[in-house]
């Protein structure tokens, strides 16, 4: 066990003694405050086991997600179908584990897409100031200026409903809030010493902004990309229950109630485990969040 | 003041900014909007001269000019679906939205705020916890599983509220159309029957529609009251002997007052996000359901147009909270 103590004391010295010793004493005091927040690591929890349910449902689920079985549709919950089975007689177990990886899936497309897209778009105009700074500002604004659900609803009607479209609809409309903060970010930062020693050292532009600029630009986008997370999700299902996102017989989750909620009344279980399951995300995401944001950016209260 | 302008002089840029994404959306669409005039048996020489009369045979600017130019005039074009002009078609659908929007923004108001305040002067307490937890799921849940609960437990089990839809059939076209809101023309009738029948409702709904809201307004007031009940003059103001009452809702809420009014303001605008959902499960006939039905039938003029005038009132609505906060806030002005 002297190990573990040894290894603790290694990451907790005042004193380290390389880099990659500061580094790792530095996460791992972040995550001995993070850890204090009860709430924070519950929602860490839940994505954990959420992420691991879907990437294994292959392993985890009981029954093929599209296999038919008419004669027991609409089953309540019991031993065979945990979950009960949907108005085709499919296991709703097994196609929640499945949804996961549409769901979660194109949550996880949609900030791959988004997040760089609006650091590079905030540290550019950030740091360049002037005019640049000022287009992509416009550019911005007329982004936000829509509701995001509604534009990536014109959006999808115009190239065609279905997962791409919906991820690349989303993502168009996500981008603005992380381009201005990085922007916010990157203001503040442009005047600091250390920045005009680079510059004074000859580093171009293109290098002080992607070494130097950027990543002190992360833990707030972060933060705010956790946040974000529970929105993306719940537009990826109102986009699935609208229409307009995957299209059934996929079983992404706002797809799922979509086809179900005329049972809301008399099987009311159908459509309401994908709800669930929506829910659990998103307020998973919420809760972690709002730990992060403790830790990683204490100054921005809000 | 310099700053006022600023923001006074981006409106046209927001507002041309706006028109070209919604013209751009149409022009990207897959489905030849000739053909969907025309239908996709008609001869060529037809096709030919149906492009040249929509004017679909110009270079892409000079196109958006008379797109532009139309918006101008009012002219939305013709729904497909609904074969009237878009503009009437909004006209009709737009109040109905209105209502619901406004009534949930009551409720969220005038649940949040005093949430917001009592666990502000409680932090860290079994109260505020609990606060937190209730604003957490509502800022967690989806509108439209909470719609479906909510028909669920308080139409179907209980009884209590009346299923989907804005009126019952026996109210249907009572009460004279004057503002299209339904309170006020049934008020301005006199007609108090369909009045309790519109207001009945309209309970479900906006509850649902406002809970996300609710949530959010709770989460900005409580952060801002921290905020002021940490002021040096709130200490002073309980040195004096202030009753506690006084101390937190003259002195530290009024002070918190202009940001709130920002915050409700904007939260109003997102209130038409919800509102699609939110119709699409109580059928009430907004224009977030005028919005799904086009989509459904691929209607692209009443889709952009339903865009673009939801895209207006979210600016209006952003323009509003601005200046209301330069307004009363001296510091500011």
């Amino acid at each position: 066990m002297s190990s573990l103590a040894d290894r603790r004391a290694w990451l907790l010295s005042e004193v380290p003694a390389s880099r990659a010793q500061a580094t790792w004493g530095r996460r791992y005091r972040l995550w001995l405050q993070f850890r204090r927040n009860p709430l924070a690591l519950v929602g860490l929890v839940i994505i954990v086991l959420l992420i691991a349910t879907a990437l294994l449902a292959p392993l985890l689920a009981g029954a093929d997600p599209a296999a038919q079985d008419l004669a027991h549709r609409l089953a309540r919950p019991s031993a065979a179908h945990w979950l009960g089975t949907d108005e085709l007689g499919r296991d709703v177990y097994s196609r929640l584990l499945y949804g996961g990886r549409v769901t979660l899936g194109m949550v996880v497309a949609v900030v791959v897409l988004v997040a760089p897209f609006g650091l590079a778009v905030g540290c550019i105009a950030g740091y360049a100031g002037g005019w640049a700074d000022a287009v992509l500002m416009r550019v911005t604004d007329i982004f936000l200026a829509f509701p995001r659900l509604i534009l990536a609803l014109a959006f999808v009607a115009a190239l065609k409903p279905g997962v791409t479209s919906a991820v690349a609809a989303i993502a168009l409309t996500a981008w603005p809030p992380y381009a201005r903060l990085a922007r916010a970010e990157t203001m503040g930062l442009r005047g600091a010493d250390f920045i005009a020693a680079t510059r004074l050292a000859g580093a171009r532009p293109g290098r002080i902004v992607l070494r130097h600029i950027a990543p002190l630009c992360l833990p707030s986008l972060v933060v705010r990309v956790t946040l974000d997370m529970s929105s993306i999700i719940l537009t990826v299902a109102g986009l699935g229950f609208l229409g307009m996102g995957a299209q059934p017989p996929s079983p992404e989750w706002g797809t799922m109630i979509a086809t179900a909620r005329r049972f809301i009344l008399e099987q009311w279980w159908v459509p309401m485990m994908p709800g669930v399951a929506i829910f659990l995300a998103s307020l998973a995401f919420n809760l972690l969040g709002d730990g992060l944001r403790d830790v990683l950016d204490p100054k921005g209260d809000r | 003041m310099r700053h006022l302008f600023g923001t006074l002089a981006s409106v046209p840029i927001t507002l041309f900014g706006l028109v070209l994404i919604t013209f751009l959306i149409g022009r990207v669409v897959p489905i030849d909007p000739v053909l969907a005039v025309v239908g996709d048996r008609a001869p060529q020489d037809v096709v030919e001269r149906t492009r040249r009369e929509m004017g679909l045979d110009r270079p892409l600017p000079e196109q958006f000019l008379r797109y532009t130019g139309q918006l101008v005039r009012g002219d939305l074009g013709r729904s497909v679906m609904t074969t009237n002009p878009v503009t009437t078609d909004i006209a009709r659908f737009f109040p109905a939205t209105l209502e619901l929007a406004t009534v949930a923004l009551l409720v969220a108001t005038l649940v949040g705020v005093p949430l917001g305040v009592w666990a502000a002067t409680r932090p860290g307490s079994a109260v505020d916890q609990a606060i937190r937890v209730v604003c957490l799921s509502g800022h967690s849940i989806p509108v439209f599983v909470l719609a479906l609960v909510s028909l669920l437990v308080f139409y179907a089990t209980l009884g209590w509220a009346p299923g989907p839809g804005r009126q019952d059939v026996l109210y249907q076209d009572m009460v004279p159309p004057v503002t299209g809101i339904l309170l006020i023309d049934a008020a301005l009738a006199g007609d108090w029957d369909s009045l309790w029948d519109a207001a009945r409702h309209l309970v479900l709904p906006a509850l649902v529609l406002g809970a996300f809201n609710m949530a959010y307004i709770a989460r900005m007031t409580r952060a801002f009251m921290l905020d002021a009940l940490s002021g040096e003059y709130i200490t002073t103001a309980r040195a004096k002997g202030l009753s506690a009452a006084r101390v937190v809702w003259r002195h530290a809420f009024g002070n918190i007052l202009v940001r709130l009014v920002t915050v409700v303001a904007l939260s109003y605008a997102g209130l038409l996000e919800g509102a699609v959902l939110t119709e699409s499960v109580f059928s009430w006939p907004g224009l977030g359901q005028y919005l799904t039905g086009s989509l459904l039938n691929a209607d692209m003029n009443a889709v952009l147009g339903a865009t673009l005038v939801v895209g207006l009132s979210y600016v209006a609505l952003n323009l509003f909270a601005d200046l209301m906060y330069r307004l009363l806030d001296p510091r500011v002005r």
